[in-house]
């Protein structure tokens, strides 16, 4: 089993995903594919590519879930990857320390000299975010990209997550939610931001903000339910002539 | 015993070398052409992300783009020029060398040209170089050319150009800044993608209502404040409801129109006269209006007139006109636009329709858009600040995909003018180099006497017909190109109509051809409607054993299903290994607040033996002596192949591929004298010029002094003067006179009723025609594809990455439809049309409109092509609905079969599709139908791998060097 850090620092580092405006679209998921596939925890296997069967590792996969009925029914994309949890079980079931937790950042890495494969880690994470690599034969999870978040090569305005850096609709935000007067710990305060599952008590990091509530009825735009037809005499016509000739 | 964190060595390496160098150029896993930074190591990509700067993208990057390494790394990509050895269509081929398919090509081209150049059909698909592709043809004399312009959105674009002289995407967005209401209707997902989603994030951050209109809900319209799941191809009858409703309610902008639109005009009334229906005209060709203060007609034309909108007026010559205003009042008041009326053809409810309209008036007349930007109208009068009704409107595929598409885009123009919306703030913004005149110049070249040996074209092959005068047909009214194009089966056929072609050329209707020529088309499969019978037709012999189409030349960079049915292969290079152009002559990366246009350069050296298209063109048209090609010597002109072209061709004197850095030091842009350092400019500016607008430019463009003045200087435009938008179109009323029996260009017997019902000069609704064809007990329901965000056509399925996020399509059903059939998830079903029957895999939906059926588009695949495996999903359990859509529409009485296509512009007509639908019997396989033969790999394909380690290579890097 790994110890959690014994003083977790204050700092949190982690992800707000606002399901409002997320179109589903795979960018974050590939983005997050090319550049980890080359990065910290390289490669990430595809196996069997070009037939059947094909298994690739992924750590950031999009789901899109269908509730209630008819028009009323609602269609929700859901990206999902490592929650960076407060108190990560896949790090205390871990029995040879590959899974950890950081305590200058709180991001959960995985270190693949230490790993055994044994999968028990993907076993404890409620979440499903942990990614076996049969060809390497160890678990791989989302990094946070700490190989871009501090990375002195890059521009400073590049240093975040590959997944933040593309998404097309700004539906993915980085920063640290340890600390309440950031950017994204307001966003999460002003949104109603939520953890998933929090009743299972690992604490998530990242946060989900709700959709917005969806506006179809009469008077939610400030309308009224239909247009009133011009009173004039001549009808339509008539009023064109008076307001011509206004 | 926990391990103790303390203990353990936790050195992370967090600043890894990404690059040893980064180079800039433009993305092409799809047509969106965004700006990509991409980062190389050890002669490998190790990333490819965004340009921030870049005005398409702004550093962002889709899918598709970010799984570009898996393009450059495909195992399906060609390597070598082949020539078919067997029978055409059994995959089998010999290795060549360029010089002789070249010398091959080249020689059955020559002898085309020096004989009858029209037997040369020249069709290039998702095309991002027409204004090369074109301008060949035209050098070499065929008028058979065209993109795929025909089959994707040509209805889009002509209903836009001829209305408001711009169009939906590329040609116009909308104000993402300021909009406070926004509707889209029936967009692909695949289409201007990352400005879309730029845009959608912008505004409902903004707090914008969105409400979409599509029959499916998926990604944009899943975020929608407000999803209408609309009967698909009613669009129009909706829209037309929502005049109705605004013009009931007086809700329209009156100063807008009398401004900037021909609402104002007269149009002479004279039943059974050679010029009723068209405009009223003063001596010098300008159109009359009534003037109120003089009581008399007036150029409308003037600055100074103040017109009337309604009335019967009698002009000097005896004749009556009336306002088009009037005109449009009188038909869209009719109660058959009535909320009530169309709300069961349409299914959406009248509440909803009459709320929809009372939000769009709210937004349009309560919440004006104020700018403080003081700027000068056409006239030269000054205002102090821009006024905008913040309405905008989106439209592509799922309007333009239907036989009454011209119209109905139409129909969403009118309403966008009618609302005072377009080129405002907050509104609809025109993208320069448009507004165009409505329709702007040239007409199309290939008349009679413009084609012959040996001889160029005199213009470009598409263009705009503007009366019946301008089509291309012979003196006994038949077509004069292959695809029937500008003919009477699709006078306005803008992008021509290349899903014709291939039929068209088997039959010999119009005329039998010699070689058919096409780049990166998949016209063997996904592009085609009628895949199987396009195979046969390929395949198809006369009795004495030659190919009914005798020659095919095929280019493409991977091995598509098309492959196999050509005679030689041009293999062509991958987005990342060689230059490119995207041209203001072409489809520019404009926005609306700036004119620009932009380059791909080579960031990796091919390693096969493969050469760009354009250089293959280049070469060629050398090699034939085409006159732009070569110079007076009979050398070649541009050497130095598509770079060469790009920076020293003129279009006219100053003006070339690319606007910018042109002139001696590179200091002219617009115009300019070519300028030998121009390539150079482009990477130091990360491969995009970009031209931005003054604040005082930036709206009313049609009428804004400033920016008319600019967009004649940089040759936009032929003059200044401004753009009148058509809400009454002129060119549709000539076609229709003729077809009346009036001028000396008049359709055949055969055509005539049609032209007469579908070239009316208002919009109109009417239902598509397969709904006409088909019998709704028979076929219950509407089946209609949609372009997922991860993936491009066909040319993303062999991308290893994004083959497993669109591996295999399914067949999506409304949940109650599916229960009325005791079909449940994951069930196979047969599926039915007129022309043919599909077996697909379903699974059940909530969003999707309860008479429709959908997939995704292009996802299946034939087995063997694309160097996937004969079992990848693509081919076992993807499908393809083209095998339902008959290319034809049934008989006439006389017997003629026109093209499945919107009769005005000959769009193909996709989703007009009705279908039934059967459950599978339990021994049936679960596999799709139908499957053909497996092709095989022809020769020099790479193995695929079994597994992937990509970038492995790239661990553990240490910081940089």
């Amino acid at each position: 089993m790994t110890s959690l850090p014994e003083s977790p620092g204050a700092k949190r580092l982690g992800l707000v995903i606002d399901l409002d405006i997320c179109v589903g679209c795979h960018a974050c998921a590939v983005n997050c594919k090319e550049w980890n596939t080359g990065g910290y925890p390289a490669p990430l296997t595809d196996e069997n590519p070009y037939g059947s069967g094909t298994s690739g590792v992924w750590l950031n996969r999009i789901h899109a879930y269908e509730s209630g009925e008819g028009a009323n029914s609602r269609t929700v994309h859901f990206p999902k990857s490592c929650l960076h949890c407060e108190t990560p079980a896949c790090v205390t079931v871990c029995p040879t320390g590959a899974s950890y937790k950081r305590a200058e950042d709180g991001i959960v890495l995985v270190d693949e000299d230490l790993c055994i494969g044994c999968k028990l880690c993907s076993w404890a994470c409620p979440y499903g975010a942990r990614e076996y690599d049969h060809d390497a034969g160890v678990m791989k999870k989302c990094t946070l990209c700490i190989d871009r978040i501090y990375n002195e090569n890059l521009e400073e305005v590049d240093r975040v997550p590959a997944c933040v850096a593309t998404c097309p609709v700004s539906a993915r935000h980085f920063g640290d939610l340890g600390d309440p007067d950031s950017d994204v710990s307001r966003m999460v305060a002003d949104r109603g931001g939520y953890d998933l599952m929090p009743e299972q008590g690992y604490q998530p990091t990242n946060k989900y903000l709700p959709p917005r509530p969806r506006r179809t009825e009469a008077g939610d735009t400030g309308a009224a339910a239909a247009l009133t037809p011009v009173a004039e005499a001549g009808g339509f016509l008539g009023w064109v002539d008076r307001m011509l000739s206004r | 015993m926990p391990q103790p964190e303390r203990t353990l060595d936790r050195h992370v390496e967090t600043s890894p070398q990404v690059a040893d160098e980064v180079k800039y150029t433009t993305c092409y896993m799809c047509a969106c052409r965004c700006g990509i930074k991409v980062h190389m190591l050890d002669g490998q990509i190790r990333y490819i992300e965004g340009n921030r700067d870049h005005p398409i993208n702004r550093g962002v990057l889709c899918a598709k783009g970010s799984a570009g390494i898996m393009q450059q790394n495909s195992p399906a990509k060609l390597s070598k020029p082949l020539r078919r050895v067997g029978e055409r269509g059994a995959g089998e081929f010999e290795e060549i060398e360029w010089d002789e398919a070249l010398d091959v090509a080249a020689g059955w081209l020559r002898n085309i040209r020096e004989t009858d150049p029209r037997k040369l059909a020249f069709f290039t698909g998702r095309d991002q170089s027409q204004a090369l592709t074109g301008w060949w043809a035209s050098q070499f004399g065929t008028p058979n050319y065209a993109a795929h312009g025909g089959f994707c959105s040509v209805n889009m674009a002509a209903g836009g150009i001829y209305t408001i002289g711009g169009s939906f995407w590329e040609f116009g967005e909308p104000d993402w800044e300021h909009t406070r209401y926004f509707m889209m209707f029936g967009v692909a997902e695949d289409h201007d993608s990352n400005p879309i989603k730029i845009g959608l994030g912008t505004l409902k951050r903004r707090g914008a209502k969105f409400v979409s209109i599509n029959p499916v809900k998926t990604g944009y319209s899943a975020i929608a404040d407000e999803w209408l799941g609309i009967n698909p191809g009613s669009d129009g009858l909706f829209a037309l409801s929502l005049v109705h409703e605004l013009l009931k309610a007086g809700k329209v902008d009156l100063e807008y129109l009398v401004r900037y639109t021909n609402a104002p005009w007269l149009v002479l009334r004279d039943p059974g006269g050679a010029e009723d229906g068209l405009f009223a005209r003063d001596g010098d060709g300008n159109p009359l209006c009534w003037d109120r203060t003089a009581e008399a007609p007036r150029n409308a034309l003037e600055a100074d007139v103040t017109p009337a909108l309604k009335g019967e007026f009698t002009l000097a010559d005896g004749r009556t006109a009336i306002p088009v205003f009037q005109l449009l009042a009188e038909r869209y008041l009719d109660g058959r636009y009535d909320p009530d009326e169309v709300a069961e053809r349409t299914g959406i409810p009248a509440a909803t329709i009459r709320r929809i309209a009372a939000e769009l008036a709210h937004a349009a007349f309560s919440e004006e858009v104020v700018l403080e930007v003081p700027w000068t109208d056409w006239a030269g009068r000054r205002h102090e600040r821009m006024i905008g009704r913040p309405v905008a409107m989106h439209a592509m595929r799922g309007i333009s995909a239907h036989s009454n598409g011209f119209h109905t885009c139409r129909a969403l123009h009118l309403l966008q003018v009618l609302l005072g919306s377009i080129d405002v703030p907050g509104g609809f913004r025109y993208k320069p180099p448009f507004p165009r005149p409505a329709p702007p110049g040239p007409k199309p070249a290939g008349r009679v006497g413009e084609v012959g040996p040996n001889k160029p074209m005199p213009g470009p092959p598409l263009g705009f017909t503007q009366g019946p005068e301008d089509l291309l047909v012979e003196e006994d009214g038949s077509p004069i190109r292959i695809d029937k194009a500008f003919s009477w089966d699709a006078p306005m056929a803008a992008h021509g109509m290349m899903h014709s072609v291939i039929a068209n050329a088997w039959k010999g209707d119009p005329y039998p051809i010699d070689t058919l020529f096409m780049f990166m088309a998949n016209m063997s499969w996904n592009s085609a409607m009628n895949s199987a019978g396009t195979i046969d037709m390929l395949t198809d012999k006369h009795e004495d054993g030659s190919y009914k189409i005798p020659r095919i030349i095929y280019s493409d960079a991977y091995y598509s299903e098309m492959v196999a049915y050509a005679d030689l292969i041009l293999p062509d290079t991958t987005y990342l290994e060689r230059w490119d152009c995207i041209s203001l002559l072409d489809r520019p990366i404009c926005d609306a607040d700036g004119a620009a246009d932009s380059i791909r350069q080579p960031v990796i050296r091919p390693d096969r033996d493969v050469r760009p298209f354009q250089d293959v063109l280049i070469d060629l048209g050398a090699r034939l002596g085409l006159p732009g090609l070569t110079n007076e010597d009979g050398s070649a002109k541009y050497p130095g192949g598509y770079p060469d072209y790009l920076v020293n061709h003129e279009r006219k004197p100053g003006i070339g591929t690319l606007a910018g850095w042109r002139g001696d030091n590179g200091g002219s842009h617009g115009s300019g004298a070519p300028n030998p350092g121009q390539l150079d400019r482009y990477i130091e500016n990360q491969c995009f010029w970009r031209d931005e607008l003054a604040p005082n430019q930036r709206y009313f463009k049609h009428a804004n002094k400033d920016y008319l003045d600019y967009a004649a200087s940089m040759g936009f435009i032929d003059d200044a003067r401004p753009v009148v938008l058509q809400l009454y179109s002129e060119p549709l009323q000539k076609f229709r006179q003729a077809a009346r029996g009036h001028g000396p260009v008049q359709p055949p017997e055969i055509h005539r009723a049609r032209v007469e019902t579908y070239f009316d000069p208002l919009p109109i609704w009417y239902p598509p025609f397969e709904d006409l064809e088909t019998d709704d007990n028979d076929y219950p329901l509407h089946a209609i594809t949609q372009r997922p965000m991860a993936m491009y056509h066909s040319w993303g399925s062999q991308n290893a990455w994004l083959r497993q996020i669109h591996g295999a399509n399914r067949l999506y059903v409304p949940r109650a439809a599916a229960a009325r059939l005791d079909i449940g998830e994951e069930d196979w079903v047969w599926l039915i049309s007129r022309h043919g029957r599909i077996k697909a895999q379903v699974r059940l939906m909530e969003g999707v409109n309860g008479s429709t059926v959908w997939t995704w588009n292009a996802i299946g695949k034939r087995a063997g092509a694309w160097n996937l495996a004969g079992d990848a999903p693509e081919a076992k359990r993807g499908f393809l609905l083209n095998h339902l859509i008959d290319d034809l529409l049934p008989e006439r009485d006389n017997g003629y079969r026109y093209a499945n296509a919107d009769p005005v512009t000959g769009q193909a007509a996709w989703y007009d599709l009705r279908v039934r639908m059967e459950k599978a019997l339990p021994d049936e396989t679960a596999v799709s139908e139908p499957q053909f033969d497996a092709l095989p790999l022809p020769p020099g394909m790479a193995k695929r791998p079994s597994m992937l380690r990509y970038g492995a290579g790239f661990r553990n890097r240490g910081t940089k060097a």
